[in-house]
């Protein structure tokens, strides 16, 4: 972390440069929005504190920062998703209340979503103009409206018919629909937020000569990315915020990619004990215990060629979207692969559906732990025992509750899971425990391969750490671990190895020893 | 090239009850050419006798294109039935059994769209709990006594005439297809019924009112179902508890052999009368051929898996995309 970057990034030092004076100091008038010492606070977490945001007219202002730097919370107060809790939001210079989406609306305001946001069974013409319909007569003029939709198509320069539905599109062309929808509804203001997660290299392109000619007609964009490719190459103006709080907003004629990471990572290194690297071996010698060569999974993510040593934490590094999720899918019979072969101990084996996986040896602890990873009206029993019934029974045909018990009695003193009792609905406990009570479930299946993927999203840090103690002495079994996480500084706490990925392809692997700090490491992320 | 798969799927689907009807007519005017089913007598009597389940399918198509689920239609038809026949019996005013049983069929649908957009329950669940209380009620009311009526112009209107060789039931199926097609297919309120269906969220985003609408729609399902408890009591000439006893499972089975899915989003009028047209020449053909009523019944329950099964094929092929 070079100082004299840093030392220009206490917050301290903010107020003598207001968000709106930039390029040396010149007033812009031409903000169409400004908010101004935003705070928001979720129980005890403080999200937001007292942040700064400004949009110009006919700008693409990138919105930078690590996870959990408010990012989307500021956007969702943007678009009354939710209300702040002090601060002030001016559109065109007038202070407004947006307390609800349809304050937004009013405002002009709209969010590009990813999905969930088009009726997929209907036309794009009827997307377009859902809830704003034309009629004539008491009856809807879809003439009128197909062409009015063609119109507001051919003037994005988008080649697409009105009349095709929705879900025959593209994710792409669904996603240029969706902008044609916030544009017919004269909206002034639109929000990507991760705009690229799911576009092709094309699509990509497709998008950004979009966002020009949005800007050309007076559309001013935030772009919320963690891909700085893209922001170098299509943002104006960037602000970056760490830890709920604003750290700068500059031209990004003054920016380079080594310039924004190191603002994103506050020029502090965190000190935090808990996420420190510690030594740890295993027998890099030892033949491999999963080996996989030339992983076909789509036209995106291909030719996936790593191998894992018994007792070895392997770590995925790399964007929302690069592929990392699905490569661990996959392994697990999730998702079928194309292509490839998978050898465990020397031997091929293929996992069709999760069953076979498990009976493999492999064990997956999902991205979304609430949805994928627990039933959350039923008990820490009945959680920890759903994969391995089939093997506690009395008599082959009776649940033995007793073994059953003893079993999640182990777990919960191993693992340490705070709870009232093992009869407690999974739904109370904490977002750390329950995290423990997914990895109590795999555990008593006494699997070969653990992955992880995000295994510390929404914990607590004391829990994250332990979590983390926990996956480090599952290795020292001699389990062999893939880890995936967007928290970098986790990697670097844990994974004996690091591969990189970048749009589905392995751009490189580092050996933990070898990496100097976490800026190393998100530098690497970024190179495709 | 994957996408243009599943639109062929989502065609499939949609058409396949018109394939399905086209077989299953040609094969049965085939196996039963000597017991008359291709006669015009007995196609106009199978309009006529499926003429119920079509118009209560009016409003089924934007119960389930909504993604939700109306089982009160037959209890409801049942009870207006009743009320239509006691106010012709009390004050032999057609106008005013009209008014009630209409109303209390629209009242039925209030109660319906309140369950579930103010307390939010399910709608399955709503339905299923009122479905019980309203036939409960049409038995009440009379101790399960019929109810005679002896208006001739209601019954004649409503049921028993004929307009040349064609039954008034074919004709109010047709007036009441002819609306609905429009509101379905001409009006926001048909697009805002499948927007509900199709993503919900997206509808609310888009500034909908999605509650309202959803309150609408149980009311116009409400509506149809009195309705064609006043054809039954028509054609019946009286009002019984036990009009409808069922009816809500064929409207469903209409409706989705019309290609509608029950996740909602999807759905079609004319599909709507082709499926109850098809399952009434099914269960017709099945009299013919000299099955029972125990085996009609079996055949009835096949129909209905295989509905649901396409749909289920349609849908799997869209999300696999």
């Amino acid at each position: 972390m070079p100082q004299d970057i840093s030392s220009g990034l206490v917050p301290s030092d903010r107020p003598e440069y207001p968000a709106s004076l930039n390029r040396a100091g010149e007033k812009m008038d031409n903000i169409v929005l400004k908010m101004e010492g935003i705070c928001k606070t979720f129980g005890e977490a403080r999200v937001l504190k007292s942040v700064d945001f400004e949009l110009a007219h006919g700008e693409v202002h990138a919105l930078v920062g690590g996870n959990g730097a408010g990012k989307s919370t500021l956007m969702k107060i943007m678009t009354g998703v939710y209300t702040l809790d002090e601060g002030k939001i001016f559109v065109n210079g007038e202070q407004k209340k947006i307390a609800k989406p349809n304050d937004a609306k009013e405002c002009g305001i709209a969010m590009i979503f990813q999905e969930m946001s088009l009726v997929n069974t209907q036309t794009v013409a009827e997307n377009i103009f859902l809830g704003a319909e034309l009629s004539k007569g008491g009856m809807l003029n879809k003439a009128e409206m197909n062409r009015r939709a063609k119109e507001v198509l051919e003037k994005l320069g988008i080649e697409l018919e009105p009349t095709v539905r929705v879900g025959d599109l593209s994710v792409g062309m669904s996603q240029m629909v969706e902008i044609a929808k916030a544009v017919s509804k004269d909206a002034k203001i639109l929000i990507f937020d991760e705009p690229t997660a799911a576009l092709s290299d094309s699509e990509t392109v497709r998008l950004f000569q979009l966002i020009e000619q949005l800007k050309k007609e007076g559309v001013s964009i935030v772009y919320i990315s963690h891909r700085m490719n893209e922001i170098l190459q299509i943002a104006d103006r960037i602000t970056i915020l760490k830890d709920g709080e604003h750290v700068i907003t500059a031209d990004m004629k003054e920016m380079t990619l080594e310039k924004i990471v190191s603002y994103m990572m506050g020029g502090e290194q965190k000190e935090d004990t808990k996420f420190a690297w510690v030594e740890r071996s295993y027998d890099e010698s030892a033949d491999d215990l999963l080996t996989v060569k030339h992983l076909k999974i789509n036209s995106k993510i291909a030719d996936i060629n790593f191998s894992l040593k018994p007792g070895e934490i392997l770590g995925f590094a790399g964007l929302m979207g690069s592929g990392r999720t699905e490569i661990l899918e996959t392994l697990f019979g999730i998702r079928q692969k194309r292509g490839g072969s998978v050898l465990l101990n020397g031997q091929e084996i293929v996992n069709k559906n999760s069953k076979q996986a498990v009976r493999n040896g492999f064990a997956l602890i999902p991205e979304d732990r609430r949805k994928e990873g627990l039933v959350l009206i039923h008990s820490i029993l009945d959680n920890a025992m759903l994969p391995v019934w089939d093997r506690t029974t009395s008599g082959k045909i009776f649940n033995d509750r007793k073994k059953a018990a003893e079993t999640v009695k182990g777990n919960i003193s191993d693992l340490g899971i705070v709870c009232a009792g093992m009869g407690q609905r999974i739904g109370l406990l904490s977002g750390g425990n329950q995290q423990k009570v997914v990895i109590a479930k795999w555990l008593n299946s006494s699997p070969k391969v653990i992955m992880l993927d995000e295994p510390t999203a929404g914990v607590d840090i004391g829990a994250k750490g332990e979590i983390l103690k926990i996956i480090r002495e599952l290795a020292d079994q001699g389990i062999g671990v893939l880890f995936v996480s967007s928290e970098l500084t986790e990697m670097m706490a844990i994974c004996d190895r690091i591969i990189t990925i970048f749009d589905g392809r392995i751009t490189g692997e580092i050996k933990r020893k070898e990496i100097k700090n976490e800026e190393e490491l998100q530098n690497a992320i970024q190179r495709s | 090239m994957q996408s243009k798969g599943a639109k062929r799927s989502i065609q499939l689907s949609q058409y396949m009850v018109y394939i399905v009807l086209a077989v299953v007519f040609v094969l049965f005017t085939i196996v039963l050419n000597n017991k008359g089913f291709a006669t015009p007598q007995n196609l106009l009597n199978i309009l006529r006798q499926t003429a119920m389940i079509s118009v209560m399918a009016v409003g089924g198509t934007f119960v389930i294109g909504a993604g939700q689920i109306d089982l009160t239609v037959g209890s409801n038809a049942a009870m207006s039935a009743m009320i239509a026949a006691m106010t012709l019996q009390a004050t032999n005013s057609i106008f005013l059994a009209l008014v009630l049983a209409l109303g209390f069929g629209v009242l039925v649908g209030v109660v319906n769209g309140l369950l579930v957009t103010r307390l939010g329950l399910p709608s399955f669940l709503a339905t299923l709990g009122m479905m019980q209380a309203v036939r409960g009620l049409a038995m009440w009311v009379t101790d399960t006594a019929a109810v005679p009526i002896s208006n001739k112009t209601f019954n004649t209107v409503f049921g028993t005439g004929y307009v040349g060789p064609v039954s008034v039931l074919i004709i109010w199926t047709v007036i009441f297809y002819i609306f609905g097609y429009i509101l379905f297919n001409k009006t926001r309120f048909g697009k805002y019924a499948l927007a509900i269906g199709g993503n919900e969220t997206s509808a609310i985003y888009s500034g909908i009112k999605t509650k309202m609408i959803k309150l609408y729609i149980f009311m116009f399902s409400g509506a149809m179902s009195a309705f064609a408890g006043i054809m039954y009591a028509g054609r019946m000439q009286s009002g019984r508890y036990s009009f409808g006893d069922g009816d809500e499972m064929s409207v469903i089975a209409a409706v989705v052999l019309g290609g509608a899915s029950m996740a909602g989003g999807t759905g079609s009028m004319i599909g709507a009368l082709v499926g109850s047209i098809l399952m009434g020449v099914i269960s017709n053909a099945l009299v013919l051929g000299g099955l029972s009523s125990a085996q009609q019944q079996i055949v009835n329950g096949l129909i209905i898996i295989a509905a649901v099964a396409l749909s289920n094929l349609g849908q799997r092929k869209n999300r696999s995309k």
